[in-house]
C-alpha cells in the first residue's frame, strides 16, 4: 500500500490514495461522532447504574443487597437461570447434531420454527403462557381442580424464560458443526467408537467454544429477562420476583439507591458476559487457520 | 427409501436427537403459540376488529410505529457511521469499543429503562442540561421512548454492516479511483449500493426489535394511555384486566407485523446471497 505506485510519479499516488480513503477532516469527524454517539448512549448509561447503586457509599449498597426480598429475587433469578440453561444446551445439542450431521425432508422448516422465539416479543412470550396455564386460560380450570400453580409461580417463570431463551445455544451450534462436516466423526464410527463415545472424544472438543458461547448468551438473557416474566410472574414480593422484578418495585417505590445497587449486580453480568464472549471471539478464531493449515497439508 | 443414501446413515443418533428436537420445541414453543391462534379464532372477526381499532389501541400502534421507525432510522445513520469507522480506522481502545456496541443485548432491559430514565429525567446528567438549553423534555415523552428504542436497536445496524464492510472489495475502490472518481463519488456510486442490502437488513431488525420492545421503554415513557402508552403495555393492562380476547387481538397484529419484516429480511438475504453467488 505505502509503495508509490510504478511509473506514477508522486503526485498520482497521493492522489490515488486520497480517493481510496476520507479526507482527514471527514475520518476525524466520523470518529468524533462514533465516540459521542456510543459515549452518550452505551457508557453514560452503565456509568449512571454503578454511580447511583454507590451514591449512599458502599455500607447502604451491600445492605440493599442483603435485604432478604432482594436475596430471595437473586436466588430465584440463579434457580432459574439453573432450569433454563440446561434445557436449552441439551436441546441445542441434539438439534444441532439432528440438523448438521443428516439430511432430512422438512430442515428448513424446522430451522424457521427453531428461530421462532426470537420474532415473539417479550410481553406476547409472557403471555402465550398466560392464555395456556391462566385462570381464564385453556388448561386454567383444570390446573386449579388439581391445584397446580403455574401461572403467577415460579413454573411459570421458568417456562418463559425457556422460551425466550430457547434458540440460543442450537442457533450457535448448528453452523458450526454443519461447518465441521461428518468426516470425522464418520472415521471414528469406522474405527469402531459408539455414538456416546464420538460425541464425547470427537465432536464436542470441535464444538466447545460454540457451545461456550451459547450457553454464556443464553445465560445472560435467562438472568436478566424482564417482559416475559413480568406478565407471568405476578409480582409477588420475596415470592416470584426474579432480580430484575425487584429492580422494578424498588424503583416504582422510589427507592433509587437500592433499585440501582440491586440493578448492578446484572450490569456486572452485562459487562462479564462481554468480557467471556470477546474471549471466546479470540479464542475460538485461530482455529480456522489451524484447520486450512491441516486441509492444505492433506 | 432408507438404503438409497446408506452413508448418510453412518452416523447414530438421528432418530434420538431429531425425536427430541421435536418433542422439546412442540412443548416449549408450538403449543403455547398455538394458544394465540385458538384464542383469536374462538374471538370472531367483528370483536377482534373493534378491538384492534380502538381509538387507544390505534394511539398505541402510532405511537410504537412512530417510534420504532425514528429510532431505526437514528440507528441507520449513526450505525453506519460506527461500523465503518471501527473496520476502516484504527485507533487505541479499538476492541473496547468494538466489544462495548453489543451491551444493549447483553444489558438487562430494566437496567437500560432506569438508567435512561435517570439520565434524562428533568433533573438527570443529560435531562437538566437539554430541558436549560432547548426546553427539551425527553423523560416521559414520546422523545423518551425513541431514545430506549435507539438504545436497544444499537447492535444490530453495526452488527450486519460490520462483515459487509469487511469484504467489500478493495480493487473496486482502487478501480473507481482509478478511474477518476473522488472520494464521496466512489462512497455514493461504489459503497453505499454494495452496503444496502445489509444496511436494509440491520435496519429492519432494529425496526422489529423495538416494536416488541417492553423493558427499557416502560420507566421512561411515562405511560399515559392515548399519549406515551406503548402496545406491548396495553397488552399487559388488558392481561391485568383478564380480558385474554382483547390482550390476545392487540398482540396479533403486532406478531403479523413482526413476521412480515422479519419474512421481508430473509427474502432480501436469500436474494443478496442468490445475486453474490451469480456475480
Amino acid at each position: 500500500m505505502d509503495e508509490p505506485a510504478r511509473g506514477g510519479g508522486v503526485t498520482s499516488s497521493v492522489r490515488s490514495r486520497r480517493a481510496l480513503t476520507e479526507p482527514p477532516i471527514v475520518k476525524v469527524a466520523l470518529l468524533v461522532v462514533t465516540v459521542v454517539f456510543l459515549a452518550v448512549f452505551l457508557v453514560l448509561p452503565l456509568v449512571a447504574v454503578f454511580t447511583q447503586a454507590f451514591e449512599k457509599g458502599a455500607a447502604a449498597y451491600f445492605a440493599a443487597l442483603r435485604e432478604p426480598d432482594a436475596w430471595k429475587a437473586i436466588r430465584l433469578t440463579l434457580l432459574t437461570a439453573a432450569i433454563a440453561v440446561p434445557m436449552n444446551l441439551l436441546f441445542g445439542l441434539a438439534a444441532s447434531w439432528a440438523i448438521a450431521k443428516f439430511e432430512f425432508p422438512g430442515k428448513g422448516t424446522l430451522l424457521t420454527l427453531i428461530d421462532l422465539p426470537f420474532a415473539v416479543s417479550p410481553v406476547i412470550s409472557g403471555m402465550i403462557f398466560v392464555l395456556l396455564f391462566g385462570r381464564q386460560g385453556a388448561l386454567g380450570p383444570w390446573l386449579a381442580d388439581h391445584d397446580v400453580k403455574i401461572i403467577f409461580a415460579v413454573p411459570g417463570i421458568v417456562l418463559a424464560t425457556v422460551f425466550v431463551t430457547f434458540p440460543f445455544v442450537a442457533r450457535e451450534l448448528i453452523p458450526v458443526m454443519q461447518a465441521l462436516g461428518n468426516e470425522e466423526e464418520e472415521a471414528a464410527r469406522v474405527l469402531g467408537a459408539g455414538g456416546a463415545q464420538i460425541f464425547l472424544r470427537v465432536t464436542l472438543p470441535n464444538i466447545k467454544w460454540g457451545v461456550l458461547y451459547g450457553v454464556i448468551l443464553c445465560n445472560a438473557r435467562a438472568m436478566g429477562e424482564f417482559g416475559a416474566v413480568s406478565v407471568v410472574s405476578g409480582h409477588i414480593r420475596g415470592l416470584t420476583n426474579t432480580i430484575p422484578l425487584h429492580v422494578e418495585i424498588l424503583y416504582n417505590e422510589y427507592d433509587f439507591q437500592a433499585a440501582f445497587a440491586v440493578a448492578s449486580l446484572l450490569a456486572f453480568l452485562a459487562v462479564a458476559t462481554l468480557l467471556a464472549k470477546s474471549v471466546v471471539e479470540w479464542r475460538a478464531r485461530p482455529a480456522a487457520p489451524r484447520r486450512e493449515r491441516l486441509e492444505e497439508a492433506a | 427409501m432408507k438404503d438409497r443414501r446408506p452413508h448418510r446413515r453412518v452416523l447414530p443418533g438421528f432418530g434420538l436427537t431429531l425425536g427430541f428436537t421435536l418433542l422439546y420445541l412442540s412443548l416449549i414453543v408450538l403449543i403455547p403459540l398455538s394458544t394465540l391462534a385458538l384464542e383469536t379464532a374462538s374471538m370472531g372477526w367483528g370483536p377482534f376488529w373493534a378491538t384492534v381499532t380502538s381509538p387507544r389501541v390505534l394511539a398505541t400502534y402510532r405511537l410504537t410505529f412512530g417510534a420504532s421507525l425514528l429510532a431505526a432510522a437514528l440507528n441507520a445513520v449513526f450505525g453506519l457511521a460506527v461500523a465503518w469507522v471501527l473496520v476502516r480506522y484504527r485507533f487505541p481502545g479499538q476492541r473496547l469499543v468494538d466489544a462495548l456496541v453489543d451491551l444493549p443485548f447483553a444489558l438487562p432491559t430494566a437496567v437500560a429503562g432506569i438508567a435512561l430514565t435517570s439520565l434524562y429525567a428533568p433533573n438527570g446528567w443529560l435531562g437538566r442540561p437539554l430541558q436549560e438549553a432547548f426546553g427539551a423534555r425527553v423523560a416521559f415523552t414520546p422523545l423518551g421512548i425513541v431514545v430506549a428504542l435507539t438504545f436497544i436497536g444499537l447492535p444490530f445496524v453495526v452488527r450486519t454492516l460490520q462483515p459487509v464492510i469487511e469484504d467489500l472489495d478493495a480493487e473496486v475502490e482502487e478501480a473507481a479511483a482509478s478511474l477518476g472518481a473522488g472520494r464521496r463519488q466512489t462512497f455514493a456510486r461504489v459503497i453505499v449500493p454494495a452496503l444496502l442490502p445489509a444496511w436494509i437488513t440491520g435496519f429492519a431488525l432494529a425496526f422489529a426489535r423495538a416494536l416488541g420492545e417492553y423493558g427499557s421503554v416502560v420507566f421512561i415513557a411515562g405511560n399515559m394511555p392515548m399519549k406515551t402508552e406503548i402496545t406491548s403495555l396495553l397488552i399487559i393492562t388488558k392481561l391485568e384486566q383478564y380480558d385474554y380476547a382483547g390482550a390476545t387481538a392487540i398482540a396479533v397484529v403486532m406478531l403479523a407485523a413482526s413476521f412480515l419484516l422479519l419474512g421481508a429480511v430473509n427474502r432480501l438475504q436469500s436474494w443478496t446471497s442468490r445475486r453474490g453467488a451469480a456475480a
